[in-house]
């Protein structure tokens, strides 16, 4: 709800908090009908993200499964990039191509900021195998090296049924190509910060920039200008808390408030609001900089969602 | 002192008014649709590059189909000699002209991986098949890309129709965006024709 809109319908808070719980239903039963969806257009769905090797197939054992498994694993602490192996039994009715780029778009497999993932998709009653590359790895593994790696390690082995001898060799390959590109170290990026979870804070600032002066101005008047002035700051204070969830925001915004509402009555004395709105600036700014202290990020696996299929890659048979 | 305050809060007032407005949405969204543009562009003009290196080693097959050849060479021709700006976005004229170029160059290039299959010589030649995988890969891209561009244009137009924003996009002028079509619709909803007589 923007305050254009609540301007413009004059929709009560009484009236938007039903609204808001029906839209949150919505989202938690949309999630399970998009798989639904999936069915009822008849085509595969895509998997959840388990692990780098998932095999719906039953082809390999769990002693090679574990393996290739702690290969990728000890691949992707070493080196950040995550590549993961999928084996489906069909992706009928839609051609490998277009399986392997929903799912990519799906699973953004990858390092966050850095989007170095990779996924092999093997169809395995189609006899078809695909290598999709993000846009990070288009210059590690060009189409033309992605189709070499299916032609020369892939489709020889797959041939004698020996799948678990492809996929591995395969991803010797891929790692060797993968370790000749200059990735960012994986300790390195994953402290770096999340993007703004979701909180528009453009409209916190501007908030900040009206509501400051002007609560500012009513809280002098009627408890005088000491109380007044930290009476705003409290009430900055306590906003800023409870928007970012962080104490030490919410103190910074507190003297920051307090401060700019001291300079805003004494300026009421002599020149009116002018410094006023810079100080009310100041607060909404000590808002602004916590989006960047958000959020840890979960180690490991999870912390992909990063990376950006572009079609890149290469398809083949056997 | 008292005008000033109020020539303050008047245009704070307005800034939030316009942000509500979405006119921030629109400039976020206007933006994301041009990049999803230049990117269909982009694979556009990568497969047009392509296509010289494929007709060179299709040339050194003596005996390939010249018309097929011809077809190819004159839709690269046609394609590239539109002139896009991004102006063509909000054109649905000059968009639809591209897009039909595009196509035709793209089904121009799928019968001549067609017709190359005839030849032994060629599918031996590894230049060849290393140009077929790199021109099957840009194929993919243009897909995706086009993809993306029909999400950002929907996004888009869904946010210029839409009370209130469509007040705001009224106030601006802001229309709605063309989108990708497929060019032969009537041709895709008839049931495909299975005759094993026939050759």
């Amino acid at each position: 709800m923007t305050f254009c809109h609540l301007l413009l319908l004059r929709v009560s808070e009484l009236a938007v908090k039903p609204i808001r719980m029906l839209f949150g239903l919505l989202l938690a039963l949309w999630l399970p009908l998009v798989t639904l969806g999936a069915l009822a257009q008849g085509v595969q769905p895509v998997p959840p993200l388990t692990a780098h090797v998932m095999d719906s197939t039953g082809t390999l054992s769990a002693p090679q499964q574990a393996a290739l498994e702690a290969k990728l694993t000890a691949f992707e602490k070493a080196r950040g990039a995550q590549v993961v192996m999928l084996m489906v039994a069909t992706t009928q009715p839609e051609d490998i191509a277009a399986y392997a780029q929903r799912v990519g778009d799906n699973l953004k497999i990858g390092r966050k900021d850095v989007g170095d993932g990779l996924l092999l998709v093997v169809a395995k009653n189609d006899r078809r195998v695909r290598i999709e590359t993000t846009k990070t790895l288009e210059g590690a593994i060009p189409d033309l090296a992605a189709s070499q790696i299916i032609d020369d390690a892939i489709t020889p082995r797959f041939k004698q049924g020996d799948y678990a001898g492809g996929l591995d060799a395969a991803a010797d390959q891929i790692m060797a190509r993968i370790t000749g590109e200059n990735l960012p170290a994986p300790a390195q990026a994953q402290n770096r910060r999340r993007g703004n979870a979701g909180f528009d804070w453009t409209n916190l600032a501007v908030f900040l920039f009206i509501a400051v002066p002007i609560g500012g101005r009513v809280l002098s008047s009627v408890l005088g200008r000491k109380l007044g002035s930290v009476a705003t700051g409290g009430a900055v204070g306590v906003l800023a808390w409870l928007f970012t969830s962080s104490l030490l925001i919410g103190g910074v915004a507190a003297v920051a408030g307090l401060a700019f509402a001291l300079v805003s009555s004494l300026g009421a004395l002599g020149r009116g609001g002018m410094g006023g709105g810079g100080g009310g600036f100041g607060g909404g700014g000590g808002g602004f900089g916590g989006g960047g202290f958000r959020g840890g990020g979960g180690g490991g696996f999870s912390s992909g969602g990063g990376g950006n299929f572009g079609g890149g890659g290469a398809s083949g048979g056997w | 002192m008292t005008s000033r305050f109020f020539t303050w809060t008047l245009a704070a007032v307005l800034s939030v008014l316009l942000t509500g407005c979405g006119y921030n949405s629109f400039q976020t969204l206007d933006e994301q649709t041009k990049s999803a543009w230049s990117e269909v562009l982009n694979q556009y003009q990568r497969r047009a590059d392509l296509v010289p290196n494929i007709v060179a080693t299709v040339k050194g097959e003596a005996a390939f189909e010249q018309d097929t050849l011809t077809k190819v060479v004159e839709a690269r021709a046609k394609a590239t000699s539109i002139q896009v700006t991004p102006e063509t976005l909000n054109d649905p004229a000059a968009f639809a002209k591209f897009q039909a170029a595009q196509g035709e160059l793209g089904s121009a290039l799928s019968r001549l991986m067609v017709v190359s299959e005839r030849y032994p010589d060629l599918k031996a030649n590894k230049g060849f098949s290393d140009l077929r995988v790199q021109l099957e890969g840009t194929e993919n891209r243009i897909t995706v890309a086009r993809n993306r561009y029909i999400q950002s244009v929907q996004e888009y137009n869904v946010l210029a129709r839409s009370f209130p924003n469509n007040l705001t996009a009224m106030i601006f002028s802001y229309k709605v965006k063309p989108t990708f079509a497929v060019a032969n619709e009537a041709q895709i909803a008839l049931p495909p024709v299975v005759d094993f007589n026939k050759k």
